[in-house]
């Protein structure tokens, strides 16, 4: 019981990872109706800004995530004015192929600038939370992933409900023509929505190399596949979905490693992931659209 | 017009051919190539054999060369991708190599063995111990152990040593270098009637997130965890373990070396990992002494196996060089022949072993010691007791 306890909870840490992940990817694509590729790539960024600003220019924890948060804003307005306002009337298939580019484009600019030697992260917290007699381990850094995950989720929700911007977004993403003649700064706003989710891109760096403490400018790739999964898994563009996508995910990829093989842990999230979208092709909470004639 | 086109071109190509054929020595000097990762994850061991080689390539020109020539060498990156090293291998034939050590990583040097035999390049690898690296390739050597040297050496290690231990086995089910250990290791382990308690993979996809396999591991009760992989993953490992309270002894082999040199790496966590090395930097022996005190003062660090690696390679190179008894205006085809069958006949003391003899199949016979990291040191098993 205790190791299924155990199992459980690594599930969640990871899953919260991938939670926290599959958010920016899924507002970016719920309003811009893009996906962002690049999303894991910012993270990695995220990751290097926060652990330099840590270790060379020491400063404290809560000014490096600060300095790692406006960093990727800049990056991601300025990723989204260069490579993707360009291409805002071209067809969508254009769109995703260059933010393949420019996954790739951050990727070996971080190998040419921080080396390819995988360095260390230093995690923000450390330290482990014990139940029963020290059987039962949590790391505060998983608690404390969980938690931002819900503060967030939460927080893009009323965001995106209530105030003016987020209501001008919503607009943006039923139909960008009627926004536009309604007097809404579409463009503006496309970029304004590039800027939270790159906010949110440092954020989860900051939270995924604490927890798996490596940094290589290919740490944002795999983890951003996931995460993209998860936002399909939990229905893509539905916040509360992208965290609850995440989560399933982690626990179904983290019991399937224990209880059925290591070596098939992948498949059989893959499998899972086929089966919630042949019965709910729009995933688990996301609003099933037809396609207007 | 067209045919006066036509037939400058046709002179850049045969100016092309002649300068390439021409780039094969002016006789003084013979030219060494080497290859391995640089950069990206497996680096640490390129630069290290990169760096025991030029210190015997440095050694052996100083005091008069190989057989009256100066040994010129050049190392390339491959990062550890099989393309990239092909291409490093293309660029050094271009150069004019005349000997390949390398490459350092086993899957890389799979593609590039290939090549080499089809070239009738002689190669020494310093550290690629796949048997698919030498199968079929009567000119290509290895100066490590083969990968089931590693794991038979390791489970007769263990079977000798702690042979009551229940043991866990967590390897990379994508690498070929950590299968090929894992599966001699295990048929070994079996042979010897070790406990196998738990297996547990990853592969490189997965290889942030171990909670699960130790998880299992622990509450198989395992207080052995035997990790056939590189150092990157296990760092991971190592600390992961630690925040789950979990001590078992690790027990490496040669791709644990270079844990204590990664950048920010915490090295209480490697404290007690044992480790399978024919190599250890405490050995008291002069050329031991010596080569450790040169490294030190170039590179700033201890040398670890695989930069020892590096260094016998040349010297073996030389030993068979010598033993051949090659000459200035061998082509690079006649002297990998001659190589090929000095190779066989020399018994080699380096660093890395005493009385090293090769095998028909490329494989080298020596024997391995057992290391423990001690305060951010390699010292012997023995020494530790």
């Amino acid at each position: 019981m205790l190791e299924f306890l155990s199992y459980l909870i690594s599930g969640i840490s990871l899953g919260s990872v991938y939670a926290i992940i599959a958010l920016g990817y899924t507002m970016v694509y719920g309003i811009a109706k893009m996906l962002n590729f690049a999303h894991g790539d910012v993270i990695m960024v995220g990751g290097y800004v926060s652990l330099l600003a840590m270790t060379s220019l020491g400063l404290p924890t809560w000014a490096a995530i600060l300095l790692a948060m406006v960093v990727c804003t800049v990056l991601g307005v300025i990723i989204e004015g260069l490579a993707y306002k360009p291409l805002r009337s071209a067809p969508s298939l254009a769109v995703l192929i260059t933010a393949i580019g420019v996954s790739y484009f951050l990727q070996n600019s971080a190998l040419l600038i921080w080396g390819a030697n995988p360095k260390v992260y230093s995690p923000i917290i450390e330290g482990t939370f014990k139940l029963f007699d020290g059987k039962l381990p949590i790391s505060y850094i998983s608690m404390l992933t969980v938690s931002v995950c819900i503060v967030i989720m939460i927080g893009l929700t009323i965001f995106t409900s209530k105030s003016k911007m987020g209501k001008a977004m919503r607009a943006c993403s039923e139909d960008k023509a009627a926004a536009q003649l309604m007097g809404i700064n579409v463009n503006k706003t496309i970029s304004l929505t590039f800027a939270i989710g790159s906010a949110l891109a440092a954020i989860a760096g900051v939270l995924l190399c604490s927890s798996y403490p490596t940094l290589m400018p290919t740490t944002g790739s795999m983890p951003g596949i996931k995460a993209f999964t998860a936002a399909v898994f939990g229905g893509i563009g539905s916040i509360p979905g992208a965290f609850l996508g995440g989560i399933l995910l982690g626990i179904i990829e983290s019991l399937a490693k224990a209880y059925i093989s290591t070596q098939l842990a992948n498949t059989v999230v893959f499998a899972v992931l086929i089966i919630v979208l042949l019965v709910r092709p729009a995933g688990l909470l996301g609003k099933y659209v037809p396609e207007k004639v | 017009m067209k045919r006066l086109l036509a037939l400058m071109l046709v002179v850049v190509m045969c100016a092309a051919v002649m300068v390439s054929c021409g780039n094969k020595d002016d006789g003084n000097t013979l030219k060494i190539g080497g290859i391995g990762p640089i950069t990206g994850s497996a680096a640490i061991y390129g630069q290290a054999v990169m760096n025991g080689c030029k210190i015997a390539v440095d050694e052996i020109n100083a005091n008069g060369g190989i057989g009256g020539m100066q040994i010129e060498f050049n190392f390339q990156d491959d990062a550890n991708v099989a393309e990239s090293s092909v291409n490093a291998y293309n660029k050094l034939m271009d150069w004019g190599m005349d000997i390949l050590v390398g490459t350092v990583t086993t899957t890389p040097c799979i593609s590039v063995s290939a090549k080499v035999y089809t070239d009738r390049v002689f190669a020494l690898t310093p550290s690629a111990s796949s048997t698919d690296v030498t199968k079929d390739k009567d000119n290509m050597f290895q100066l490590c152990f083969s990968d089931p040297n590693q794991g038979t050496g390791s489970a007769t290690y263990i079977a000798a040593n702690m042979a009551d231990k229940k043991i866990a086995i967590i390897y990379r089910n994508d690498d070929a270098y950590s299968q090929g250990i894992r599966d001699t290791f295990a048929a070994e382990a079996r042979a010897k009637n070790l406990n196998i308690v738990y297996e547990g993979t990853f592969t490189e996809d997965t290889a942030t997130d171990f909670s699960v396999q130790l998880t299992a591991a622990k509450s198989a009760n395992a207080d052995l965890i035997f990790l056939p992989i590189y150092y990157q993953p296990a760092s991971v490992i190592l600390s992961q373990a630690k925040t789950m309270d979990y001590a078992p002894t690790f027990f490496g082999v040669d791709g644990m070396d270079g844990i204590l040199t990664m950048e920010n790496f915490d090295i209480t966590l490697a404290e007690g990992v044992m480790v399978l090395t024919p190599f250890s930097s405490d050995a008291e022996d002069d050329l031991t002494k010596n080569f450790v005190k040169k490294y030190k003062e170039l590179y700033g660090e201890v040398p670890n196996q695989f930069a020892a690696d590096g260094y016998d390679c040349i010297y073996a190179v030389k030993a068979a060089y010598e033993k051949a008894g090659c000459t200035k205006d061998m082509t690079r085809t006649d002297l990998c022949e001659a190589l090929v069958k000095a190779i066989k006949e020399i018994s080699f003391d380096g660093l890395t072993g005493q009385d090293m003899t090769w095998s028909d199949k490329g494989e080298v016979n020596k024997m391995p010691i057992a290391v423990v990291i001690k305060n951010g040191d390699y010292i012997s098993a023995e020494a530790a007791e």
